[in-house]
């Protein structure tokens, strides 16, 4: 295991890809401590923040505040990074594999474009989970990400496959032109929730204000998110789907595209 | 050797089996009811390659933990002579006896197959493009719209290599006791995981041997060595022995080699019972398959 303990805070984002296990994993102690990492334009060293402890392994633990640590774990493939503490901008981003794990908050562009692998975020997260960055015609394309509190605006923005799951409220703009894959949102949602969506879902545990281009087909509960419940149940993210406890109100969308997307709105049984 | 169990003899000889593939459907309903109704429905009219062109059966009963989708569930195993086959008999019965079943969905049962065949993806197509699919953990599910909501189907299933036509025969003293053995020995056989008995109720009173004596076309015909009606018949080389009266065959798939020998086992440990004078076995000289299961190697591992 490496140990990363942030000793002195960054005056402006520190940019840190290099936190990563597909780079640290095959390095002594000495070559981690020197790895790079940019304050501004400035090349800095690990060590200059940080200090370090162990070597050569896969698992990477970050202990502090580390808000202003940007790219973490960006395009890993594989391990696992665990922070005790808060996580900057685009932590995950283009993941392909491994686990994260954030003890308190992270911010914006939480796994943006990840292809796969697992972030859970015990805190909130910002804007822009799972989505395409700015131009992208794409955002997550697998994986699955886990946030226990809230989140900020376009989560899952044109994501096409893989889970985004937020157990808090989430801001405008959930699933902006969505093309595929799931997002729950288990505190409910602002406004414009799935607007230009294409296909995909977005499940809410909570009532939500639906955009008027959303028509309304039915109430059921669809065979497929006992799936997807076994699978979150496993990653301890409980979601209901049989019919003794309610059933899902069905929405689909956005008609404005037009988009064969679906909103499936949780109705307990009274 | 004379080995006998329970004053049963067991012949000599060996069970020979040949090669098939094989898969497994996971259906899942609303009730284990409905699970068994689809089962039911899609392991009908598949008792022999023969005639049927797939052999099919109801593996288990499995609990709602045990499902993919954590709804009460049956397995059910089918085997053919190829994959190909295999393919088309699963779009077929799928299509025709799960999707139209109240509140069934289709899993695949054998995840870790390298050879995959498409079946959902070709079932799609009754959703006339309204059809949609999710993708979890690399696998894809079809959503095909129905009236009563949505089939849920997998895209691909594992085929795997498997072996078919284990068996053994059951030579009673009169047809009450060959039938009494022949139920005691499905019921301990369908405990066993990884087969399937195809035939009706797990039994066959019509075995038959390969080829004919006098219709040249036959692929089959009646095993006339075990029709007691023909002992002492011109042309017939009887193989009843003196006090037996009935034969019962029980018949055996399974996804490997293990898995049939622990099922002839038990089930010819059961068939051992009074009014059972001789437990044999479907020997036809290598002309069918080359798996061979010698009943006394398998009394005497017992």
């Amino acid at each position: 295991m490496i140990t990363l303990t942030l000793q002195e805070q960054p005056n402006v984002p520190l940019e840190a890809e290099s936190l990563s296990p597909d780079v640290m994993a095959p390095l002594s102690h000495d070559a981690i401590r020197a790895l790079p990492v940019y304050l501004g334009k400035r090349q800095k060293r690990v060590d200059d923040f940080f200090t370090v402890e162990g070597e050569g392994s896969e698992e990477l633990v970050i202990d502090g505040d580390a808000t202003k640590i940007k790219w973490i774990g960006r395009g890993m493939t594989r391990g696992r990074i665990t922070i005790n503490g808060h996580a900057g901008m685009h932590l995950g981003a283009y993941m392909t594999g491994g686990v994260i794990e954030v003890s308190g908050n992270t911010t914006d562009w939480l796994g943006a474009e990840m292809s796969g692998g697992l972030i859970r975020i015990r805190g909130d997260a910002g804007g822009q989970v799972g989505a395409a960055y700015r131009g992208s015609l794409s955002g997550m394309t697998d994986g699955t990400i886990l946030i226990d509190g809230s989140a900020g605006l376009e989560v899952g923005m044109r994501m096409k496959r893989g889970i985004i799951a937020v157990g808090g409220a989430v801001r405008d703009f959930a699933g902006l032109q969505m093309k595929g894959g799931t997002i729950v949102l288990g505190g409910g949602a602002e406004l414009r929730t799935g607007a230009w969506m294409i296909r995909g879902t977005i499940v809410s545990l909570k009532p939500i204000p639906l955009l008027p281009t959303f028509a309304p087909a039915c109430a059921y509960n669809p065979t497929f998110l006992g799936l997807y419940a076994r699978h979150l149940r496993g990653l301890g993210c409980d979601i209901p789907y049989e019919d003794r406890d309610g059933a899902y109100q069905r929405y689909t969308g956005d008609t404005s595209v037009p988009g064969r997307g679906e909103i499936l709105v949780w109705k307990p049984r009274e | 050797m004379i080995v006998e169990r329970r004053g049963v003899r067991i012949v000599d000889t060996f069970a020979e089996a040949f090669g098939m593939r094989a898969a497994r459907v996971l259906i899942t309903a609303q009730s284990p009811d409905w699970a068994g109704t689809a089962a039911r429905s899609m392991t009908g009219f598949a008792t022999s390659v023969i005639g049927c062109k797939v052999e099919a059966g109801i593996e288990a009963e499995l609990a709602s933990e045990e499902t993919p989708d954590g709804r009460p569930g049956i397995s059910v195993l089918l085997f053919a002579f190829d994959a190909e086959g295999l393919t088309r008999q699963l779009i077929d019965r799928i299509g025709q006896t799960t999707l139209t079943c109240p509140t069934t969905a289709c899993f695949d049962g054998l995840p870790r197959a390298e050879e995959r065949v498409i079946v959902g993806g070709a079932l799609r197509h009754f959703g006339d493009r309204f059809q949609s699919s999710k993708f979890l953990d690399g696998q894809r599910f079809w959503r095909i719209p129905v009236m009563e909501g949505e089939f849920l189907v997998q895209e691909a299933f594992g085929v795997q290599k498997a072996i078919g036509g284990g068996n053994f025969l059951i030579l009673g003293a009169d047809q009450r006791s060959a039938l009494a053995a022949a139920e005691a020995a499905v019921e301990a056989m369908r405990r066993v995981p990884g087969v399937i008995l195809p035939f009706p109720g797990g039994i066959v009173r019509a075995g038959s041997k390969v080829g004919a004596k006098k219709y040249k076309n036959m692929i089959a015909s009646t095993n006339d060595a075990y029709c007691p009606t023909l002992r002492g018949r011109d042309g017939v080389e009887s193989l009843i022995p003196e006090g037996a009266n009935s034969v019962l065959e029980i018949v055996v798939d399974g996804l490997d080699r293990a898995a049939i020998e622990n099922a002839l086992r038990v089930g010819i440990d059961a068939a051992c019972r009074p009014g059972v004078v001789e437990i044999t076995a479907g020997n036809y000289g290598g002309k069918l398959g080359k798996h061979h299961f010698h009943l006394h190697a398998l009394v005497g591992s017992g």
